[in-house]
């Protein structure tokens, strides 16, 4: 509840000290809009932010969906087979050394301009902090665990199941976290890129109409979403394995 | 689940690292339905022969053999329990009591479970978590496991090493009874619970292991013994002896 309030306060108080910056330097409203004007445009334009929203939305949850999957799956194979961890790991580092930003006209090229290939950039970009976390968690389950199982004649496949699954949950969470907040900024690059549709290519087309408010708008709903996506995910995680994350 | 006969194990040989050697020669009779205790300075690789005896992998190579006299394999019949109790902190006491059936894949009695948590008293903790129990609880969910375990052969490593007195009082004689009949090699830097639980003690030292005298059943030895205290004296002479 503190934590609210003081969250509350930072915000109000940097709206309330942007008012005055703008009031006293009195910039053109293309270059700075106040607070008051971008709420103005955002209630002027709910409806058309809300669709592009969603389409935002949309993207952003099938790509976390597909990319946390295709994460945990690589994970588990880098652990499952050493061989697996031989090529892929490399290769999946060689691959991180890529921004995202430069693949993503290619990607549009490829798909299109369609929803696909914004997808696809939100898994780009999340996969790896996923396959990452999970598979640190994986490989370092204590040996002392490793060692009582092997006294207990387990089969590798339940001690996988049973010993290093549910170890590594809590980093495979810091993981997802991380991807709650990655993935939106996959989604609007790729809509940035090219697209017809999203809060990515509302800030686009408010940018190229000066309508700095509506930009500035767009922005803030971004950023809202993000956070109450990031929110939502903690949340859901801490409630259904609340019994891998404490002690 | 297995045989119940307990078998003796027999340990011979030397033992090195790459760099040094660690047990010159070693010769330990390990001996069916007692307790048999390795004694020595902290440090000196007391764990390290308890993993050679389970098959668990050591920094280690042993140049001789380890045998049971029933000649079957003995790493699948043993059970381990530390100082540190092992308990997988997900799961619940009773969870954590049936880790093994669960890791083999195997059915097991609900009852016998319940029987043996009852029998380590903690009936009133068994949905807990260990990160709510006491140490001594900790340990005694680490002892039920064992027993649960229900292997002949026993290797304790120092499991009353982190226990308050009292506690470990209460934990010392609940182990005792409740492991009778197993094969028990018991590994501890204290020669006063060398003394009281053992019908066999070695001295590790690092060119020659040694057995030593020990007292005459039946054990355990009660805390103020004479005899506990004489021997201890004279064992941690010994001890101290074989560290220089």
């Amino acid at each position: 509840m503190k934590a609210i309030i003081y969250i509350v306060c930072t915000f109000l108080s940097i709206f309330f000290f942007w008012e005055l910056a703008v009031r006293l330097a009195n910039p053109p409203p293309y270059i700075l809009p106040t607070p008051y004007s971008v709420l103005v445009a955002f209630k002027e334009n709910s409806l058309l932010i809300y669709e592009h929203s969603i389409v935002t939305i949309v993207e952003v949850l099938i790509g976390l969906t597909i990319g946390i999957i295709l994460g945990m799956i690589t994970a588990l194979t880098l652990e499952i087979f050493v061989t697996a961890r031989l090529i892929l790991r490399p290769l999946l580092i060689f691959s991180q050394s890529i921004p995202v930003f430069a693949i993503a006209p290619l990607l549009t090229l490829w798909l299109g301009y369609g929803i696909l290939s914004k997808v696809v950039m939100a898994i780009l970009i999340i996969y790896f902090p996923v396959t990452s976390a999970f598979h640190d968690g994986l490989s370092q389950t204590p040996k002392r665990y490793l060692d009582l199982a092997k006294t207990m004649r387990g089969t590798n496949r339940r001690n996988l199941l049973y010993l290093k699954i549910p170890h590594s949950i809590p980093s495979l969470c810091s993981g997802i976290k991380l991807a709650s907040v990655y993935a939106p900024i996959g989604a609007v690059i790729g809509e940035w890129v090219g697209s017809s549709q999203g809060l990515g290519y509302l800030m686009i087309l408010a940018n190229g109409r000066v309508k700095t408010d509506l930009m500035f708008a767009s922005l803030f709903t971004l950023g809202i979403l993000s956070i109450t996506l990031f929110g939502l995910i903690s949340y859901l995680l801490q409630i259904s394995l609340s019994k891998y994350l404490k002690g | 689940m297995m045989s119940s006969t307990s078998p003796s194990i027999e340990l011979i040989g030397s033992v090195r690292s790459e760099s040094e050697v660690l047990f010159g020669d070693i010769r330990l009779a390990v001996r069916a339905n007692q307790w048999t205790c390795l004694l020595g300075a902290s440090g000196i690789g007391k764990s390290t022969i308890l993993r050679l005896i389970a098959g668990l992998p050591t920094h280690v190579k042993l140049d001789g053999s380890i045998k049971s006299n029933d000649h079957l394999p003995i790493s699948n019949r043993v059970s381990y329990m530390a100082q540190n109790d092992l308990l997988i902190p997900w799961a619940t006491v009773s969870a954590n009591v049936s880790l093994g059936n669960k890791l083999r894949g195997e059915k097991f009695s609900p009852e016998k479970k319940l029987k043996i948590i009852e029998k380590v008293g903690l009936m009133d903790h068994k949905k807990k978590y260990p990160f709510q129990l006491s140490g001594g609880q900790r340990q005694r969910a680490a002892l039920a496991r064992t027993l649960m375990e229900n292997t002949p052969i026993v290797l304790l490593d120092e499991p009353f090493g982190s226990l308050d007195s009292n506690t470990r009082e209460e934990m010392i004689d609940l182990t005792f009874e409740s492991l009778k009949g197993k094969t028990v090699l018991f590994v501890t830097h204290d020669p006063h619970e060398a003394a009281r639980l053992c019908e066999s003690i070695y001295i590790l030292g690092r060119q020659k292991t040694t057995s030593n005298r020990s007292l005459k059943p039946p054990f355990p030895k009660t805390y103020s013994d004479k005899l506990v205290f004489d021997l201890q004296y004279s064992l941690l002479e010994k001890i101290k002896s074989n560290r220089s």
